[in-house]
């Protein structure tokens, strides 16, 4: 390199021997470049492997799957075969049926609650820590404990819910045992177990808006309402539109609620959701084409909101 | 958190509240708030550790009983010889803390490698790590299975072993972002000065970029062990022999044939651990959370 800056001695210098000084010093640049990429490379390695063989590599896979079926050991192509037969599937529209009824308790209660909950404990002068660890404290249950009380709470006899029901003169249900209450009532167990999460993080959000929004609305005679419909809602549109794309790919995704507290399938395959169809494809029917097929349906539609939700937590950056 | 000392304005202002009817409509709400949510957070607690001290009548009775009439500690006693809790707790915090081990080293190493040393093709692996996290987890549980059941090139199977927990989880783009980004904001001097000493890239590694990074790894490390003691699907596939599964898992299958007051001790058990942690570190779990959620 350095040798371009002084073309005359080195042409000269090249003329009389093969390797001259500047060609050497660039060797050695260059070694030593080779010598720092590979100690980079040293550094990444573990990484590398471990997303080569658990995400990079699964993710191909998953589409290879998608057109192959194994039989008695041998593996053949089959083109769009599962694809086909998870579509004709009698259940494949009850599982999205019951995935986008989950998502939509998920968004009413799972969305909306957290919001008002914190701003009601963003209103509170006296107790915050008490309130906000006490929010949080179910989302460090391992989820087999929540989930457990909360069938020991809906048992339609004996459990805690119909109970409280009862003595405030209000119609009993029948809980995770019927079609038409289970799939609300794991909803319930869900958000009561992770809205801490969400609560918090809008407490964080709240907390950002400068008062003097608030006091400008207040010279206006705003009321309360007007004030979180014209203040609060658009200075926290960012956060709110994240955690609603976040929320709707995560709830899509539902299997552990469901599974521990109603089997996966539910009373009438009332609670069955997509991933739980997948499921018994791969580890029931050991159909592990089929799976990775209606998992390819599933990817296919989370893709969108996956996007979305890429796009705008740039833009927020 | 110090927007928390300092109090903002807020919906209502500090004038409305210093009022006569404003106080007393603050107060009554304030009041309202803390039985509401005492009620609704810690109520089943409370419900579950008492449940655990009913006898199996009195835990299926209706009415159901505030107290347990005549508390039976042994409960909580048989709960934890006959599901084995402690081999259900040693394998979850022998999970949890191998995954963190593997994350902390690994991620850690990459994300130092791509902020620091910069080698070739760097912002590409960067980028392909974290196209990651748009793929939905649920989709690549069935191709991670398969990958696990037989290693693509060495064709061993993990199944079983506690590696098909820990190696999985280092395949995290958020930590690599999350560490990288930090690491940025590093200053580039002092790793001049560094290497103008001969310090070696492991050296600054050790003795300058850790001891800088405490906070973040801090956060990684609260969420690496709780996305491990939360997991249930995953562990269930890749445990499926009931004395290495984790506590999730272990009580689950195992909660069929044990009486109901029996399961619930069980219960409140496994849930002690990750309450008292919390409990101990609620200030950096909860900033952590808030800190690394969606600002990244």
């Amino acid at each position: 390199m350095a040798a371009t800056t002084v073309p005359e001695n080195t042409t000269k210098r090249h003329a009389g021997r093969t390797s001259g000084p500047g060609g050497g010093a660039a060797r050695t640049g260059l070694s030593r470049k080779v010598r720092q990429n590979l100690q980079a490379h040293g550094f990444l390695i573990g990484a590398l492997l471990c997303f080569l063989m658990f995400s990079w590599y699964p993710m191909i896979r998953e589409f290879i799957m998608s057109f192959q079926e194994t039989k008695r050991g041998t593996t053949s192509w089959v083109g769009f075969k599962n694809l086909n037969r998870v579509y004709h599937d009698p259940y494949f529209w009850t599982a999205w049926k019951n995935t986008a009824e989950f998502t939509l308790y998920a968004l009413v209660i799972g969305f909306l609650v957290p919001f008002v909950v914190a701003i009601v404990l963003n209103e509170l002068r006296h107790a915050r820590a008490y309130l906000r660890v006490l929010v949080y404290l179910p989302v460090m249950l391992p989820p087999v404990a929540g989930v457990l009380l909360f069938k020991y709470f809906y048992n339609p006899d004996y459990g805690l819910f119909n109970h409280i029901l009862k003595t405030l003169h209000l119609p009993t249900s029948q809980w995770l045992d019927s079609s038409h209450t289970a799939m609300i009532s794991v909803v319930i167990a869900a958000t009561w177990m992770s809205m801490g999460g969400a609560t918090l993080i809008y407490l964080a959000a709240l907390q950002n808006i400068p008062g003097e929004l608030y006091e400008a609305a207040d010279l206006d005679g705003a009321g309360l309402l007007s004030k979180i419909w014209h203040v609060t809602i658009p200075q926290t549109r960012m956060v709110l539109s994240l955690m609603l794309l976040l929320q709707i790919v995560a709830t899509m995704q539902e299997f552990t609620n469901v599974f521990l507290l109603t089997g996966g399938n539910g009373p009438e395959n009332s609670t069955m959701t997509v991933v739980y169809m997948v499921y018994q494809y791969a580890f029931r029917y050991n159909n592990f084409g089929s799976a990775a097929a209606l998992g390819l349906f599933l990817l296919l539609v989370l893709a969108v909101f996956s996007g979305l939700y890429t796009r705008l937590s740039r833009n927020s950056d | 958190m110090s927007a928390f000392t300092s109090q903002n304005r807020t919906l209502i202002s500090s004038a409305t509240l210093s009022r006569r009817k404003g106080k007393i409509a603050y107060w009554t709400v304030w009041t309202l708030v803390i039985v509401v949510f005492t009620l609704v957070f810690l109520g089943p607690l409370y419900w579950m550790v008492t449940g655990g001290f009913k006898s199996a009548q009195e835990v299926v009775a209706n009415p159901p009983t505030l107290f347990p009439k005549h508390p039976k500690p042994e409960n909580y006693h048989t709960a934890w010889s006959e599901l084995k809790i402690a081999r259900l707790l040693f394998n979850t915090l022998y999970y949890a803390f191998g995954a963190l081990a593997f994350q902390l080293v690994f991620d850690v190493a990459a994300a130092y490698s791509i902020s620091k040393l910069r080698p070739v093709l760097g912002k590409i692996i960067l980028g392909a790590m974290l196209a990651t996290l748009m793929i939905p987890s649920a989709v690549l549980i069935v191709p991670q299975y398969m990958t696990v059941l037989d290693l693509p090139v060495l064709h061993f199977n993990l199944i079983g072993t506690p590696w098909a927990i820990w190696l999985p989880t280092v395949a995290n783009g958020f930590n690599i972002f999350l560490l990288k980004r930090f690491f940025d904001s590093i200053p580039e001097d002092l790793m001049h000065a560094a290497s103008i000493d001969g310090a070696s890239p492991l050296r600054t590694l050790w003795s300058i970029v850790l001891p800088m990074s405490r906070p973040i790894l801090g956060v990684v490390s609260i969420f690496a062990v709780v996305n491990v003691w939360k997991d249930f699907l995953w562990p269930m596939l890749v445990e499926p022999d009931p004395k290495n599964q984790p506590i999730n898992i272990g009580i689950n299958s195992l909660s069929q044939g044990v009486p109901e007051n029996v399961l619930i001790a069980a219960l409140a058990i496994s849930a002690l651990p990750t309450l008292l942690i919390f409990l101990l570190f609620q200030r950096n779990i909860m900033s952590g959370l808030t800190a690394g959620s969606l600002k990244g």
